[in-house]
């Protein structure tokens, strides 16, 4: 500040003598808003440009009020679930609290995913920014490592549950599956140690490495400036990308505070709001059931961070899935990481990438397709549906004794479990609304008897007569006009003999299937 | 700090050495400075060891050096030709587990001395199995796995059967094996019978009614 102009006004003129004062001894506050006030292109002051600042206020957000958080919470696998339900319902607005913590980390992993979605879409990982992804890429892994120990932090049997996935998943490493399930675990079993560990993560190491890493992420987007909009035809190179964005930033720039922070700011208060609101009308998080192993009616979930996961696991094949799980991880890191190494020049505008937004799309959809299956799980057989979901009374009209018994035999061997009637049951087997068009009396009792293509055998829980009531019953599900489901070979196996006509006699029989 | 935001091509440019400077980095000074690094390192070193020894300490111990034979009750709680689930305090727990510190069992009694007991994991990931003894089934909520009540596998994603401890019965009483969370590496029967069963073998599912 110099001195040529002295404000008239007194206050004024004692607020800058003190600015003064203080800037002389910490010689901070001219750097920043230099720093702040650094040229910035013009075309990049948009609203696409506002995720990497909403995300860093969300970290803030999440660090104050987890220190509230910490203020209450005991960390002891004995007192934590009593603790959590103390917060909700004995402390004064803990509830909003732990709402807001909760939906404030479910944002910050949406917002961290559509900022990076947006930096690869608009190639700014490119030449001089590679480093800024491959920290941003440590950055989202950090995130949703905060996510699921966060998860673990609310000890309840979703925790206890996920923690055994955990450590499921550990147990697949070749040669080293039991030091690593002990390390997780911090023991032989989930308990004291283990909560008491994740805390240690969740509080201090991760949030640690995370503020520092944020810190260098938003050092480096200072030093190379925030990515110029990308225009089609307009090349990265690195012998010109320097100097080419140092024109568009000191020519034609604008200072980024205020012209360009000013939609930040505007974000960052919606999203701000929208984490409140969320926390207001929907409120917090569990704790769910009590995190005790001997309460086995129980449905495990994960948080939505890792619902495609859960999904994705319910679907590979058995043979697939350690391999799956050991490499396909590690491949999908390394690939991000090498991303801007393998093209750090060339076209950033996405009409000029059609492999990487195609790359993309398969992705979002791949990852949205599992999300959204592992939100209503039609893998997971419907624990009480046998007792639950009655027979519809349609199916049960002008039906035999028999058959009205095959009904009961349904729901008493809980196929209902799995098979769904007029909408209502499992989804992990066919529906059975329509099988007597779909299959021959002989199929069915095959089926049921023997099992296979992932319906267990029944032969040993059934005796002729339930099986022969249930078939029954089966046998008259037909839906709409159809008719019954025909064995084609049947006939001919049927037919005597004598009753053959002539020129079957002559040529061999076909083989039944 | 206040060229922090200068270009990087505008701050390079090493400036040449003289003789002087050269030779001053050869100084005794220049030389105790990197023996203090080296000293540091070495203590560095020293210092690593009982970090990285606390650290790594929970996976020190064998699997079959932890856990012990726990009671699951007399055996009149178990009825022959039922299967039952029993309750246990992990002989691994320690001061404040609380609630974790207990497990569950499921106790198959096929004969008077002749038991099966499995554990509640599936054994495709972790979660509580229930069993279904209309359907003689145990199945699995997370991702339907489903076994049969001998605890073999029938359908689903798990790649062998249910887990299954070591018992021993004396007098009355109904004792089993417990000891690690079972997992794929971390089995129910620690060092037991089912050892050559161990890890990731893929077991047909048994589409035969069984006996």
């Amino acid at each position: 500040m110099s001195d040529d102009k002295k404000p008239s006004n007194p206050l004024v003129r004692a607020s800058v003598g003190v600015y003064d004062w203080l800037e002389k001894r910490l010689g901070l506050f001219g750097p920043t808003i230099k720093a702040a006030m650094h040229p910035t292109p013009e075309n990049n002051a948009s609203w696409m440009y506002v995720f990497g600042s909403a995300a860093t206020v969300l970290l803030v957000l999440q660090v104050v009020t987890g220190i509230l958080l910490a203020l209450v919470y005991s960390p002891s696998a004995n007192e934590a679930w009593g603790n959590l339900n103390f917060i909700n319902h004995n402390i004064a607005l803990g509830w909003f609290l732990r709402a807001m913590h909760g939906w404030g980390s479910d944002f910050m992993v949406a917002i961290v995913i559509i900022h990076m979605v947006q930096v690869f879409l608009f190639g700014s990982y490119k030449f001089p920014r590679e480093f800024t992804w491959i920290l941003g890429v440590g950055l989202l892994l950090l995130t949703l490592g905060m996510a699921f120990t966060g998860q673990v932090m609310r000890f309840d049997q979703d925790a206890y549950w996920g923690l055994g996935i955990g450590a499921s998943i550990m147990s697949r490493v070749p040669f080293v599956g039991a030091p690593l399930v002990h390390l997780l675990l911090g023991g032989p079993i989930i308990g004291a140690a283990t909560l008491s560990r994740f805390f240690a993560l969740h509080v201090f190491v991760i949030p640690g490495i995370l503020l520092g890493a944020a810190g260098l992420h938003i050092w480096m987007t200072l030093f190379h400036g925030v990515s110029d909009w990308p225009m089609p035809g307009r090349i990265v190179t690195k012998s010109t990308y320097q100097k080419e964005y140092h024109e568009l930033a000191e020519k034609s720039g604008i200072p980024f505070v205020p012209d360009a922070a000013w939609k930040d700011a505007v974000f960052a208060a919606v999203i701000l709001l929208a984490v409140m609101a969320c926390a207001y009308f929907f409120g917090p998080f569990g704790p769910g059931g009590q995190p005790d192993p001997t309460i086995i009616q129980t449905a495990p979930k994960p948080d939505p961070p890792f619902l495609w996961l859960y999904a994705l696991l319910a679907f590979l094949p058995p043979s697939m899935e350690t391999p799956f799980l050991l490499i396909v991880p590690a491949v999908a890191i390394i690939a991000m990481l090498a991303l801007p190494l393998v093209s750090p020049e060339g076209e950033r505008h996405w009409s000029r990438r059609p492999v990487a937004v195609l790359m993309l799309l398969v992705i979002a959809v791949a990852l949205g397709a599992f999300q959204k299956l592992g939100m209503y799980t039609p893998w997971s057989p419907v624990m009480d549906a046998w007792s639950g979901d009655a027979v519809p009374v349609k199916y049960l009209h002008d039906r035999t004794p028999l058959e009205r018994q095959g009904a009961l035999v349904l729901q008493q061997k809980q196929c209902r479990n799995c098979h769904s009637l007029d909408g209502t049951g499992g989804l992990r087997g066919p529906a059975l609304d329509g099988i007597a068009s779909r299959m021959t009396e002989d199929q069915m009792i095959r089926q049921v008897l023997q099992g296979g293509g992932n319906m267990p055998a029944y032969g040993n829980a059934l005796n002729p007569a339930e099986t022969k009531a249930l078939v029954a019953f089966l046998m008259t599900l037909r839906e709409g006009n159809h008719g019954p489901a025909i064995n084609a070979s049947r006939k001919l196996t049927d037919t005597s003999e004598l009753q053959r006509p002539q020129w079957l006699n002559s040529k061999p029989l076909p083989e039944t299937p | 700090m206040s060229e922090h935001l200068e270009h990087p091509e505008a701050m390079d440019s090493a400036p040449v050495k003289t003789p002087e400077q050269k030779a001053a980095e050869h100084s005794r000074r220049t030389f105790l400075f990197k023996l203090s690094v080296a000293l540091n390192a070495a203590v560095g070193a020293v210092l690593a060891v009982p970090v990285v020894g606390y650290l790594l300490g929970p996976t020190m111990k064998k699997s079959s050096d932890v856990g012990g034979w726990v009671s699951l009750g007399t055996l009149d709680g178990f009825p022959v030709g039922e299967t039952r689930l029993a309750e246990f305090v992990s002989p691994t727990a320690r001061i404040g587990d609380g609630e974790t510190a207990k497990t569950a069992c499921w106790v198959r009694r096929i004969a008077q001395q002749q038991f099966q007991v499995f554990a509640i994991n599936c054994a495709h990931l972790n979660c509580p199995v229930r069993w279904f003894p209309e359907s003689h089934l145990f199945m699995c909520p997370c991702h339907g796995g489903a076994y049969y009540q001998d605890g073999s596998r029938a359908s689903g994603p798990p790649e062998r059967g249910l887990f299954e401890y070591r018992y021993q019965v004396s007098g009355n009483t109904l004792s089993i094996h417990a000891g690690d969370m079972p997992t794929l590496s971390t089995q129910a029967s620690c060092g037991g019978a089912d050892r050559e069963k161990k890890l990731v073998q893929i077991q047909s599912a048994d589409t035969r009614s069984e006996a």
